[in-house]
Formats: structure tokens, C-alpha cells, sequence
């Protein structure tokens, strides 16, 4: 992975610097806490129900396993033991002490790492691929884009001060790991005539107003990336809504707009702006390529006659192949997923005994490196065939070997009512239910792939609008009620879910999810998904199940 | 009132304001210079200009710069309102002025201008400020100076760390 320079460490060495005379300045109550909270907010450090979150970025979701050792460090040290991976590849820490907080960002720093850019209406941490450098699929390894557009968006001078926040996608697999459709620019790899390019996507998001974004661009060049980004965030920072809160997303411009207008605007825009001085020169490009080298693979068999005996004699050990483990583009070689799914606990949160350890498997197995998806679980990326027995071994010793990716009980769900101010209802709670109800691995292998989200407020940071079935916590004078929605994805596929009927009671949403699973395994064709079937026969059989006692 | 704090060759200090805002309701003062907002630049500034004195317009922040584009050459000043910090349009307008415009006389940043904005401020090409938050022109330096290196291009000088590299 990308290593920083002697610029990079400099410029995050500042940053902590910066900040630690900006907190100095609050404890000695210099500055208030409404002064205060801009300044925090550019550090990722917000104010919660009971203490302060730090939110430390993640860039692509790559991870040293110096780094990851570090956050175990961390949240020992400053935090109750453990921290909560989020649907954005960061990292968070709900239990911050104030005046820890300079130092934690010079514990950061000395592994190049900061918090940078993790809050406020700014460009925030780019999003990538977790099999990026890994997948046979994909066209280049699209964190070499991811890293350029970090650096350019490093408080950048024209674009801190945005109507809103502000998040970019990159993907370079036809099967999207990223969401990129509901980003505020996704930008999909393409090969063309001319070499490397972009689709350039705007305007999609979730949050109150949910829209896939559409295609600008069929196809951008590759070099042009950054005076075209320069091109979009201005027509934003210029015409983006600051007058309502929840108008101010780039989302709302484009669909007001117009995808077509928006274009013509971004186009004019480009044509005028001074292209040769924003674009890379192709040398820093390359550099840039350099730090995601591919690391040495040994040349292999595509066939492990070990692991294949492994299997043979360990049954979990198959299921887990069968869920957790995929193709990788280097011949022997493959692709583990680590759930943070076990049910009963809480989606995405790992101690710090358990990074250390996932740590160690990664210097011994997948060449010291580890990724954060963004369903909040984690990925070894390039784990040998040979190997996968020891890891799944090694995983089960820290109870983190549940065979369940993609399926039912690998849940997406936001900190809810139990951390955020900004909640309605409780979330993992509801995941835990849901996750303990269909805690049998045949069951949930028979019911296949069923991506369930679930958001406890209206900003739908648990991504609910894109679940095959998504859960959104309401407050109903006073109590926690939960609305129903079916048929999204966050895939190439986007889309967004459509409501089911009213909210139901908090004891009631398990009760739905496994009445909407018995519909979909009754109705459901020969090889058909959860989302297939429900987009083959609709909303009405499902709606009937739900609401069946109610007529 | 906010002290003025200018910027020249890299180095700032407070500076004598010679200008009057004249607010909507107030008359125009008789002699001397002034900036006027937008409409009453566009109702007296061919007047006054033609008087010989000296006149910066004044933008709010949902005024767009191309409003004054076939004046700039007139003009020996344009101050931006940031009427709150978070409304960061005229970042870009003082970077059109600059790159686009080729505008070199004054760009002064006035309203809600704090030394956390000095880094955003300097590299879209403002040299001039009236800080709300007290700053003396060395707080307010070396706020925008307090990072060595940059990443992206601006309208000042500064080398990004891409051009940095291949030195």
C-alpha cells in the first residue's frame, strides 16, 4: 500500500499540531464550545449522547497492520476497550475524553493516519473497493485514484467550506463493493480506445431525499480527473442550496437541475478552467501507482490439495469457504472475508484484542494488510489456499469466524439510539435480534444472500434505502417504531427500497423479516435471491405477509 | 469595527482603511474613497468613478463575480461577505478573480472572518482582511503559514507537494 513521503508525514505532523493548540485553547476556555465546534468538526470529533466520538480516517479502507495495531493501542489506552467500524471504512471511538484527543492525534499521525476531513462540510474520505489489488475483476487498482483524490482534497483551500458534505466513490470491478451510485460523485473505472477513463456519476446519496445518481460522463480521462473534480465542486460550492440543511447536498442540485443541465454546466465549466495546472503530471501519477505495487506472490497451484482436505474433513470450515472466501486474481491465492457480524454483537465493533490478532494473521498470511468494507467488516486480501485453515482457525480464537457474509445476519446497522444525538430509535439492538432469530448457519445458507440495513434516524447512516430490506427507526410519540422498506441495493444495480406499510413496534420487526423471508422461500424460482424474486413478483405478496393479522 | 490587515509581498500588518462601506441606508460620503454594495455601484459607480475617486464594490455572498466582470479594470477593490464562515462561495470567486479575471488590486474578506479561514483566504488570493476575531496580522500569519506544504494548486504561489516531488 501507499506509504507517506516525507511531505505527507510533514503535513499530518501540522495537523496535529494545529489542533492540539485549537484544544488548548477550549480547555483554558479561550474559546467557547460554539467556536469550538467548527474547528472540532474539521478533526472528526463530535459531541455525543454521553462523550465524544473521534472518527479516524480510513483512506479506501486500507489498513497497515501497524496501523490497526495502533487503533487496538488506542482504544485500550483512551477508549472502554474496543471501536465501531463504519459504513464509510473509518474507524470510531465512542468513549473520548477531550483533553486525550491531541495526543491521540499524535499517536495517529506517527502511522500515518489522521482524522482529517472525518466531519463537516468538506470532502470526506474517499471510498474504494475492499478487494481492490486483489479482484481478477477489476481494471487497475483503484486506490491509486483514491490516494490522488485524498491528497488533492486535503483541506483544500476553494472547497472546505462546502453547502454540505461531500463523498467520492471509486470503483474499478463492473460489480460495485463501493456504493458508487449513491455517492456524491462515484466514479467508475473504464478502459476506452483512448486508455484509462472515468464514468463520472453525480448526485446520488441517501439521507432524507435517497437518489441514485446519474451518469455525466460516459467517459473521462484518466489525467483529467482532477481539473474535472475542480469543474464539479465548483458548479457546487457556487450553486449548491445553503439555505435548508436538507437541500444543501449535491444530490438536490443535480435533480433541480437536471442531470443534463448539470453536465452542460460542469462542461462549460471545464472548458474555461486551466486544465494543465490542476491535472497530475503524469510522474506524481505513477508514484503514486508504485505504492500499490502488487505484493510478491509466490508462483502456485490454482488447486490447494490441502485446503480441498481441510474441507473435506471440517464442515465449518467448508461453510466458511463456502461464504467468506473468494476468487482472487494470483493462482492459489484468495480472498477472506472477516465478519463483524457475530450475532448477538454489535455490527462492525471489534476490540482491541481482536485487531491485535486479526494484526498478527495479516503479518503472517495476507502480506500485512487489512481492509474495511464498507458493511462494516473486514477483508485479508491476499490470504494463500494453503493458508485459509490456519486463519479461520486463528479467527475462531477470537470468535470472529461466523461463516455469514452476505447473508442474513450480516447486518448493517448505524450506532443508533444507544450513541447518536441525532437517533430516533435504537439499531443494534434490532441487528442483534434479527442476527440471534437467524443464528442457524443452514438456515441462513438456505435463505442465500439478504443484505439487511438498518438506520436509527432519517439520515440513513445504516444505508437502510439500499437493504433488499431496509429498517428505519421512528419515533411514534415517544416510542420506537420501525418502517419497512424492500428491494434496495447499493450494488451496479442501485436502487432504492420502496416502503412497505406502516411502522411496526420494536417486538414486531423480527417477526416481519422472518415473515418476508418465509414469502421469498415460498415464491422464490430455482437460483433467485431475496432481491430477484422480490423484483419478479413485487411488494404485494410481502406486504400481505407483514400485515396479515392487522386485516 | 474590525482592524484591517493587509498582505503584501508575503508580509502582513494592520493597515489605515482609506475606504467607507457605505451601508444600503447611508448616503455617499462627498470626497473620498468607498465601497459600495452591488446595486448602488450599479445606480452611482459610473459617477463616482468618473470623478476620479477610488471604488471597490462590496459582494454578498450569493452575488456572483461575473456581475462585475467588464468593471474589474475599474475597480481598485472588491470585498466578499462571508456572512457566516461555513458560506465558503467566495473561496471560488476570489480564485476566478485571480486565475480567471486576472484581477490585481484588493480582494478583502469581510463578515465572519476568523484565523482558522487564513490558509482557505490567502491560497484563493484575498490580501486583505478584517478579522472578526480580533487577530493581529502575526496570529493571523501564522495561521497561514502553519502548514509547510500543500496539496493542491491555488491562486497564490505556493508549489503543491506534486510539483514539490519532481524538485
Amino acid at each position: 500500500m501507499y506509504r507517506y513521503d516525507a511531505i505527507d508525514r510533514a503535513f499530518v505532523e501540522d495537523r496535529a499540531a494545529q489542533f492540539k493548540a485549537q484544544v488548548a485553547r477550549r480547555l483554558a476556555g479561550e474559546i467557547s464550545e460554539d467556536q469550538f465546534k467548527p474547528l472540532r468538526l474539521m478533526n472528526g470529533l463530535y459531541l455525543q449522547l454521553h462523550a465524544y466520538m473521534l472518527r479516524i480516517s480510513i483512506p479506501y479502507g486500507t489498513l497497515s497492520t501497524t496501523q490497526l495495531r495502533k487503533l487496538a493501542w488506542i482504544a485500550r489506552t483512551y477508549d472502554k476497550g474496543y471501536g465501531h467500524f463504519t459504513t464509510r471504512q473509518n474507524l470510531q471511538f465512542h468513549w473520548i475524553k477531550l483533553r486525550d484527543v491531541p495526543d491521540i492525534l499524535d499517536h495517529l499521525a506517527s502511522v500515518e493516519m489522521h482524522a482529517l476531513q472525518t466531519s463537516g462540510n468538506c470532502i470526506r474520505n474517499v471510498t474504494s473497493d475492499p478487494r481492490a489489488g486483489a479482484t481478477a475483476e477489476e481494471i487497475e487498482d483503484p486506490r491509486v485514484w483514491s490516494e490522488l483524490i485524498r491528497q488533492w482534497a486535503a483541506l483544500h483551500p476553494e472547497f472546505s467550506f462546502l453547502p454540505r458534505k461531500f463523498k467520492i466513490a471509486v470503483t474499478a470491478s463492473p460489480h460495485d463493493r463501493t456504493a458508487a451510485r449513491l455517492h456524491d460523485i462515484g466514479l467508475l473505472m473504464r478502459k476506452g480506445r483512448e486508455g484509462l477513463g472515468f464514468e463520472v456519476i453525480v448526485g446520488g446519496g441517501m439521507g432524507r431525499t435517497p437518489y441514485v445518481g446519474p451518469t455525466i460522463r460516459e467517459f473521462l480521462p484518466a489525467e483529467h480527473l482532477m481539473s474535472y473534480l475542480e469543474a464539479i465542486l465548483r458548479i457546487y460550492n457556487r450553486h449548491g442550496r445553503r439555505d435548508n440543511i436538507y437541500k444543501a447536498r449535491i444530490k438536490i442540485l443535480v435533480a433541480q437541475l437536471g442531470a443534463e443541465e448539470f453536465a452542460r454546466q460542469v462542461e462549460a465549466e471545464w472548458e474555461a478552467i486551466d486544465r494543465p495546472s490542476l491535472d497530475l503530471p503524469q510522474a506524481e501519477i505513477e508514484r503514486v501507482r508504485a505504492g500499490f505495487a502488487a505484493p510478491a506472490f509466490e508462483t502456485l497451484p490454482g488447486r490447494s490439495d490441502a485446503f480441498e482436505a481441510a474441507k473435506a474433513a471440517d464442515y465449518a470450515l467448508a461453510r466458511f469457504a463456502r461464504n467468506n472466501v473468494h476468487p482472487h486474481k494470483q493462482p492459489g491465492y484468495a480472498i477472506v472475508d472477516i465478519s463483524l457480524k457475530a450475532p448477538g454483537e454489535t455490527p462492525g465493533d471489534a476490540t482491541g484484542d481482536q485487531m491485535d490478532a486479526i494484526a498478527d494473521l495479516a503479518d503472517a498470511y495476507s502480506f500485512g494488510e487489512v481492509r474495511v468494507t464498507h458493511e462494516q467488516n473486514l477483508v485479508l486480501a491476499h490470504v494463500k489456499l494453503d493458508d485459509v485453515a490456519a486463519v479461520f482457525a486463528g479467527l475462531k480464537a477470537i470468535g470472529l469466524a461466523s461463516a455469514n457474509i452476505n447473508l442474513v445476519s450480516d447486518i448493517i446497522a448505524c450506532p443508533g439510539l444507544d450513541y447518536c444525538a441525532l437517533a430516533n430509535a435504537r439499531a443494534i439492538p434490532i441487528a442483534q435480534d434479527i442476527a440471534v432469530r437467524f443464528a442457524n448457519a443452514e438456515t441462513a445458507e438456505k435463505i442465500g444472500e439478504l443484505k439487511i440495513k438498518i438506520s436509527g434516524c432519517i439520515n440513513a447512516c445504516g444505508h437502510h434505502h439500499v437493504g433488499h430490506i431496509g429498517i428505519l427507526g421512528v419515533d411514534k410519540k415517544g416510542e420506537e417504531f420501525y418502517q419497512l422498506s424492500l428491494g434496495g441495493s447499493a450494488a451496479e444495480d442501485a436502487e432504492v427500497g420502496k416502503i412497505l406499510g406502516p411502522a411496526v413496534p420494536a417486538d414486531k420487526v423480527t417477526d416481519a423479516v422472518d415473515q418476508m423471508i418465509e414469502v421469498y422461500l415460498r415464491e422464490r424460482h430455482a437460483g433467485e435471491r431475496f432481491i430477484d424474486t422480490y423484483r419478479r413478483v413485487g411488494l404485494v405478496p410481502f406486504k400481505e405477509a407483514v400485515y396479515a393479522e392487522a386485516h | 469595527m474590525p482592524k484591517l490587515i493587509r498582505l503584501h509581498d508575503g508580509h502582513a500588518a494592520f493597515a489605515n482603511d482609506a475606504y467607507v462601506t457605505v451601508a444600503d441606508e447611508d448616503e455617499t460620503p462627498a470626497s473620498g474613497d468607498v465601497i459600495l454594495p452591488l446595486e448602488r455601484f450599479r445606480t452611482e459607480g459610473e459617477v463616482l468613478l468618473s470623478n476620479g475617486r477610488n471604488v471597490g464594490v462590496l459582494l454578498a455572498s450569493d452575488q456572483a463575480i461575473e456581475d462585475i466582470a467588464q468593471d474589474l479594470t475599474r475597480l481598485s477593490l472588491v470585498a466578499l461577505s462571508f456572512p457566516k464562515f461555513r458560506d465558503g462561495r467566495h473561496y471560488t470567486s476570489a480564485r476566478l478573480l485571480r486565475e480567471r479575471f486576472g484581477y490585481d488590486g484588493e480582494i478583502r474578506a469581510v463578515g465572519e472572518v476568523l484565523r482558522e479561514q487564513a490558509v482557505f483566504f490567502v491560497r484563493c488570493g484575498f490580501d486583505a482582511f478584517e478579522p472578526a476575531d480580533g487577530s493581529t496580522p502575526e496570529q493571523w500569519m501564522a495561521a497561514a503559514g502553519r502548514f509547510r506544504h500543500v496539496y493542491q494548486r491555488g491562486a497564490d504561489d505556493r508549489d503543491p507537494a506534486f510539483i514539490e516531488r519532481t524538485q
